[in-house]
């Protein structure tokens, strides 16, 4: 089996993580929680400092390796107006310097101690992490510290780097007609609230960037009181506060941090539909997002439900969708879907089908909604729930195996509001989800008011048939540099 | 995560020793099964899991002439069902025992990843048993998975990056099997028939040609066991057909490939070293010192930290078994990718003439030996790093000489090094973008 998903791009800072990221629900969903017959595993610690940083413990003893994280609580969708992509550029910045680090050392001063370092913005968070050695820790906290407060910036640094990011928009977006289409899917989907501008940011407002913008943004919401610091790996909890203490603990307070206010999203009152024809298509490509709420927005057991609805009806080859439309009725080469589950404000179900051969991406939409009425007149099989929570939450164990991954979970949940609690009973909470559940879920969401549909059609002259791809138009020039 | 299978051949050669490595990650132990098959297992009791990565030698460049994409077609067949089992069935089976299973076609081999939770690992083998030697390809689902593979191929044709690539391992292989797509083309995955599949299988999956590693909550005494019943009825002998080394690649070359992108890609290189080259290690640290050390690497100091030219620009060595290559990408607005490329090539040339200097050479050794450890993170990690010491042939205690490998780096080995590695002026370039513009700024700068 072959199978593509394809969601909103997640801004990384480097092309490495490109497809780590590249599925928000996916990350989110692989993500590890603490199972209870796990007998080695020692107790998840947690603490706040006086000045509000919020401190995480994750033992891992199993290899002398650490990974750092700071998640601060703040994302592409706490922008200014017109400011789109300031949380993201700045994400760039915090590597350029302070008074400490000398300009653009500082990854350089982590990979000399051996380490990896990297970083990602989200319409929520913005988060920033190491993995050393366990004896370096006390060197990459000193600098995550002193970047929380003392960034330096040059006007040189902040203009080639708002070109370094126009290049990164253009390879994620511009590039990519996939891409193209669900900026202007999200845009449709969130007309009011700020998930519906990029992270990366529109290209004309990312032009207008600049230094002031950062630090002012900077100034407002990088504070202890606004961060979760999670340590994962073969450290101890007193030692990390210890270590936490004499940096970040340095750190005054932000008092005049005042939440997060963004405009909320009104009823929708008809469904939309974005059409895309592009030569660079490739295949016709049909896409359905809802609007739901996310673990953090929804009520009790609502996420659960429609998280374990989406693994059942499109997650993998034995869902409703691709046993449907690819397995039985031919109609898609293939076909899946995803629940978005980790927004702060809201959450999303998509849908996805690559049309077959000569089907039609209004026959292939058909076929989609064919299968959402199935599933909200009848529900799901109690086989079926049982099957895919078994694997669900088995799939828990092999996330606990990575001390990154795990970080990665519970820096995400805590930043959502969530307690470590809240996390670690997750699987207890997908255990109570019943097919009535799972039935409401889907009859209260999955409501054609809230979708928005995106076809990505190929122009006509690129609409070959099998065996026939399009031939670029090549040209052989002499090497340049040659004399 | 680009260049993903290319990417692990590179692997192995990030491993090393550091005292500090935990005895339950390091102890490997040579298995042997009471049938006689070898594995490296490293016990790990903390999570109550198997990793399984075993890989058979042959891999993409084992495709016959006209049926390129028979290897990752098999790939992708591997859970469409087997025995009694139709592919639902499979796949329902494998999802109520949570096992992952994922197949990868490398030019030089054929890579198995298997995990499973302890409490299903009875079931997980039994099933990969019949994977390995009771696959079905029933043709319904190879029609399936035919179709998907030419949606990908579709997508690929329209995708910068795979066309640059797929052009330049053209261009620097021509007719070796190494200048064919992995993934076949449209017209060769139309023609690969249930037979070629089969074929394929029965060439080679078999017992000469495979390696395994396992790490985690098993012992020797039940994996040898395992290992007789998932490969224990796989033929003794392969019957591969023999690749010829390919002439190393040079150019200068350069070829422009119209798209309407507004971002134009390139990729550009030549011959590599083998694995086996004495200079190998000096030639993987001064890689990290030219493009593989994110912003610790000239390129991306030159390219995107200074100019703002790029989001990404890296380079590789890749020493595939019958011809090594040393290989980089960037991606720029269309109208400075000649610029880009002046920049690159002028920053080779000056590594080649004067070499790195010795700041750099500590800094690459200091962060290669460092993140040795930050490799074994989790089983399936472990098992990965282990599978490409047995396949690259470097022996079971390679871990613990690694780092003493890269320490002995000199900085007159580093010099000799690159001016023997780096021809900046025989360049095999391909880009993707649009041809007029980047003709009139790609000249010499």
């Amino acid at each position: 089996m072959v199978m593509w998903m394809r969601d909103q791009p997640y801004a990384a800072r480097r092309f490495g993580l490109r497809f780590l990221y590249i599925f928000m629900g996916f990350a989110f969903m692989t993500a590890a929680v603490a199972i209870e017959h796990v007998e080695a595993a020692e107790e998840v610690s947690e603490f706040t400092l006086k000045n509000g940083l919020h401190v995480v413990v994750i033992p891992d003893r199993r290899a002398p390796v650490v990974t750092q994280m700071v998640w601060y609580k703040v994302g592409a969708a706490d922008e200014p107006p017109g400011s789109s992509g300031i949380a993201h550029f700045l994400e760039h910045l915090m590597f350029k310097g302070t008074e400490e680090i000398p300009p653009g050392q500082f990854s350089k001063i982590i990979a000399r101690n051996g380490g990896d370092d990297n970083a990602f913005t989200n319409h929520d968070v913005t988060a920033y992490f190491q993995r050393v050695a366990k004896d370096r820790l006390p060197t990459v906290m000193r600098m995550e510290a002193d970047r929380m407060a003392n960034l330096r910036l040059t006007p040189e640094d902040v203009a080639t780097e708002r070109d370094v990011i126009l290049e990164e928009r253009r390879s994620r977006v511009d590039n990519d007609p996939g891409s193209i289409l669900q900026e202007q899917m999200m845009a449709a989907l969130y007309s009011n609230h700020p998930y519906g501008v990029p992270i990366i940011g529109w290209e004309h407002e990312i032009r207008e960037l600049n230094r002031e913008d950062a630090l002012a943004f900077y100034k407002r919401f990088y504070a202890p009181n606004n961060a979760i610091l999670i340590v994962a790996g073969d450290v101890d909890a007193e030692e990390v506060k210890a270590l936490a203490e004499s940096t970040f603990g340095k750190i005054p307070r932000n008092a005049s941090l005042n939440g997060r206010k963004r405009p909320s999203e009104p009823e929708h009152g008809a469904p939309v539909r974005v059409t895309l024809e592009d030569a660079r298509a490739g295949r016709t490509t049909v896409q359905r997002y809802y609007t739901s709420p996310s673990y953090a927005s929804a009520d009790p057991g609502e996420a659960e439900a429609l998280d374990l609805l989406m693994r059942v009806v499109a997650t993998g080859s034995v869902s409703r969708i691709y046993k449907r439309l690819v397995v039985e009725q031919k109609k898609a080469a293939s076909a899946g879907g995803w629940f978005s589950d980790s927004g702060l404000d809201s959450g999303r179900l998509g849908f996805y089908a690559i049309s077959a051969d000569g089907v039609t991406a209004e026959e292939t939409d058909a076929a989609i909604k064919t299968v959402i009425e199935e599933i909200r007149a009848d529900g799901v099989t109690q086989e079926e729930l049982d099957r895919a929570r078994k694997s669900y939450i088995a799939e828990f164990v092999y996330t606990q195996d990575s001390q990154s991954r795990m970080a990665r979970h519970y820096g995400w949940k805590l930043a959502m509001g969530m307690s470590i609690e809240d996390v670690d009973a997750w699987p207890d909470r997908l255990r109570k989800v019943t097919v009535q559940d799972i039935k409401a879920a889907a009859q209260k969401y999955l409501v054609d008011k809230n979708s928005v549909a995106g076809f990505l059609l190929p122009t006509p002259e690129f609409t070959s048939s099998v065996g026939d791809a399009p031939a670029p138009v090549r040209a052989q020039m002499p090497a340049a540099g040659k004399s | 995560m680009r260049y993903c299978q290319r990417v692990f051949s590179a692997l192995a050669l990030t491993l090393g020793a550091l005292a500090a490595l935990p005895a339950n990650a390091m102890d490997i132990q040579r298995v042997t099964s009471p049938g006689g098959i070898e594995a490296w297992l490293v016990e790990s009791h903390v999570n109550p899991l198997i990793a399984m990565r075993f890989a058979f030698r042959g891999g993409a460049s084992q495709d016959p002439v006209d049926k390129e994409g028979a290897a990752y077609f098999v790939t992708a067949m591997m859970d469409e069902g087997a025995g009694e089992l139709t592919a639902v069935e499979f796949q329902e089976a494998q999802q109520t025992l949570a096992m992952q299973m994922d197949f990868d076609a490398s030019r030089d081999v054929m890579l198995g990843n298997v995990r499973t939770l302890t409490e299903n690992a009875e079931e997980t083998f039994k099933l990969l048993r019949l994977v390995m030697t009771q696959a079905r390809f029933d043709q319904d689902a190879m029609d399936r998975v035919r179709a998907q593979i030419l949606a990908g191929l579709k997508f690929d044709a329209n995708d910068p990056e795979t066309v640059a690539s797929l052009a330049w391992d053209k261009l620097a292989f021509n007719d070796h099997p190494y200048g064919r797509p992995i993934k076949g083309t449209m017209a060769s995955i139309t023609n690969i028939e249930r037979q070629d599949l089969q074929d394929y299988v029965k060439r080679v999956f078999a017992r000469d040609q495979l390696v395994i590693s396992v790490v985690g909550d098993i012992d020797a005494e039940t994996l040898g066991r395992v290992l007789d019943q998932v490969f224990g009825d796989l033929p003794e002998h392969a019957v591969l057909t023999p690749v010829a080394d390919a002439p190393p690649p040079f150019g200068p070359t350069r070829e422009v490939i119209a798209m309407d992108v507004p971002q134009s890609v390139a990729q550009f290189g030549h011959r590599g070293f083998p694995r086996r080259d004495d200079d190998f290690i000096a030639a993987y640290v001064l890689n990290y010192i030219i493009g593989g050390g994110g912003f610790s690497s000239r390129l991306m100091e030159e390219v995107r930290e200074k100019r703002g030219l790029a989001y990404s620009v890296y380079s590789n060595l890749y020493p595939y078994q019958h011809g090594a290559v040393f290989v980089g990408n960037v991606a720029t607005k269309t109208e400075a990718v000649g610029q880009s490329l002046a920049v690159i090539e002028s920053e080779l040339k000056r590594l080649s003439e004067q070499g790195p200097s010795a700041d750099e050479l500590e800094s690459a050794k200091s962060y290669l030996t460092g993140a040795y450890a930050l490799r074994f993170e989790s089983s399936a990690s472990i098992a990965s790093q282990l599978l490409w010491i047995q396949i690259e042939e470097l022996g079971i205690d390679y871990v613990t000489k690694r780092n003493e490998l890269i320490d002995a780096v000199t900085l007159d080995d580093i010099k000799r090094v690159a001016k023997r590695l780096i021809e900046a002026d025989r360049l095999i370039t391909t880009i993707v973008g649009r041809p007029v513009e980047t003709k009139s700024k790609a000249a010499p700068g």
